[in-house]
């Protein structure tokens, strides 16, 4: 019976920290990636349609306005830095980063855009760039970097929520599992239950050892979660995934070691709760 | 030591009411015998003493408490001042006759040191001495029921309840048992036993309360256990 309340709070705990380590993940992600996202504000270049650039390439006097714009008073507090890249430069860039195989066999410099660079004190401020130049005549387009992060965070936000999801059904199952063991338990030794009540033994020496019952098994299956996660984090994620892939800041061991005492405190409290509870409803004096 | 005022209770769903205007005054050192047909309202007494039951209406002090009011978090320290035996015997079948008399102090947290020398102690007492590592199924009816009387007692309370303690013992068991309770009784416990025996009633010529459908229909003293003439009924003068 207490090997069932092992095994569904390891499970339940299970999902409950793989919830929590996704969102460590996202936070990992964020802070590595948000840093170094920037904003791009695309100037117009001869090739852009007259919809977006309506009189051709960018002229003096509207860079002028745009780097006026960005050394404004109300801009500059958000902004760490920012430099221009001109269309060489861009064109540079792209045979650095492509080689050969690179777009730069089909392009050539004027086909791309010149573009300001803007680093922000704090990322989540980008929009307020967005919104300052999006309409600024002479700018093609501005892009968030942020933005090409949102659909593997939201997959993140959607395994989290899954996970969740489950964890929750499943926690509430380890809840009811708890009581009705417990009560089977209290039948099964109702003998000697009954005479401790008799010898006035007090209730909470009758409940104890039930409820302890409930909590060590709680915290064994919790045991069991952490050290299913620790086996996952530490021979696929660390020894494989973070191989192939570039990305450096997958969650560790010292993440696991971080949510084990949220996750063991969470299955402890819960047993408590559900075996005190059951406890209190069939083992009263 | 024990006084019932006017108790009444009924059980849920019941029809008729287990007991009605109760009165009962029992003395320190006293032994009484509650007789009665089967649910007239014996056991329903002892469950009250027992605090297993709160009564209706009316007033119940045992041993200097209030059963009435007293607090759900006191009953276990009331009942550490009573012993209770049973017609079963309510022993656990897989500790021996020691550990199943140990049981009742370990679990209200007495020392070892007071343990191991009261069960030797109380097993002298019920004559039990050379059986304590025995297992109940080895004892007689008679040796399981002085086991559990040594069980009640070796908490030394004052009071003893007794729900028919001889009833699953055969004539012989029956004597040896209410010789065991007189020799209680004589060294200054009182002893209350619901019984349908009416031989070792007549044979005790102790107080008798007769219960009748939940009512006190005598109270005698030293009387055997037939029923007084139809009409007559006896009570003590100082609760005339």
């Amino acid at each position: 019976m207490v090997l069932s309340i092992v095994l569904v709070t390891f499970v339940s705990l299970s999902f409950v920290s793989v919830a929590a380590l996704l969102q460590i993940q996202i936070g990992n992600l964020k802070s590595y990636w948000y840093d170094k996202a920037q904003v791009a504000i695309y100037l117009c270049n001869d090739f852009e349609s007259e919809l977006v650039c309506p009189t051709g390439a960018i002229s003096q006097t509207e860079q002028i306005t745009v780097v006026g714009q960005l050394e404004s008073s109300a801009l500059i507090k958000y902004i760490e830095n920012y430099y221009f890249e001109s269309q060489d430069e861009a064109y540079q860039r792209l045979l650095d980063e492509g080689g050969e195989i690179s777009a730069t066999r089909y392009l050539n410099p004027d086909q791309l855009n010149a573009t300001y660079w803007v680093s922000l004190r704090d990322p989540k401020q980008a929009d307020l760039v967005v919104e300052a130049f999006e309409s600024q005549p002479g700018v093609a387009a501005v892009a968030d970097q942020r933005s090409y992060f949102d659909p593997i965070i939201g997959l993140l936000n959607g395994a989290t929520l899954a996970a969740g999801s489950v964890a929750t059904v499943m926690l509430f199952s380890a809840a009811l599992l708890t009581t009705t063991t417990i009560r089977l338990s209290a039948f099964a030794r109702r003998r000697e239950i009954g005479i401790m009540r008799l010898v006035g033994a007090s209730s909470a020496s009758i409940q104890l050892p039930f409820i302890l019952e409930g909590l060590i098994a709680a915290i064994l299956g919790g045991g069991l979660a952490i050290g299913l996660n620790l086996f996952l984090v530490e021979n696929y994620l660390a020894e494989s995934l973070a191989s192939e892939l570039a990305f450096p800041n997958f969650v560790t061991s010292a993440d696991v070691f971080a949510v084990a005492p949220y996750v063991l405190c969470l299955g402890a409290i819960l047993a408590v709760l559900a075996s005190g509870i059951s406890t209190f409803r069939h083992l009263r004096t | 030591m024990i006084r019932l005022e006017n108790v009444a209770k009924t059980y849920r769903g019941a029809a008729a009411s287990a007991l009605t205007e109760v009165q009962l005054h029992i003395d320190r050192g006293e032994f009484v015998f509650l007789v009665g047909s089967s649910g007239s309202g014996k056991s329903s007494l002892l469950r009250l003493m027992l605090r297993e039951e709160k009564p209706d209406s009316g007033d119940l002090f045992v041993l200097g408490e209030n059963l009435k009011t007293l607090p759900q978090r006191r009953v276990a320290s009331y009942r550490r001042k009573l012993g209770v035996v049973f017609q079963d015997f309510r022993l656990l079948p897989n500790k021996t006759v020691y550990q199943n008399i140990a049981f009742a102090l370990q679990v209200i947290g007495k020392s070892r040191a007071f343990i191991d020398t009261s069960v030797p102690d109380v097993l002298r007492l019920v004559g039990l001495a050379d059986k304590s590592s025995s297992f109940p199924a080895a004892l007689s009816g008679g040796e399981q029921q002085r086991v559990a009387i040594a069980r009640a007692l070796v908490n030394r309370p004052e009071l003893l309840l007794a729900d028919e303690p001889t009833g699953n013992l055969d004539p012989d068991n029956s004597k040896e048992i209410m010789g065991l309770l007189s020799r209680i009784n004589l060294s200054g416990t009182t002893i209350v036993m619901a019984t349908h025996d009416r031989g070792i009633v007549d044979q005790m010529q102790r107080r008798v309360v007769e219960i009748q459908a939940g009512r006190i229909v005598r109270d005698a003293e030293t009387a055997s256990y037939h029923e007084a003439p139809s009409g007559q009924v006896e009570i003590p003068e100082d609760q005339a």
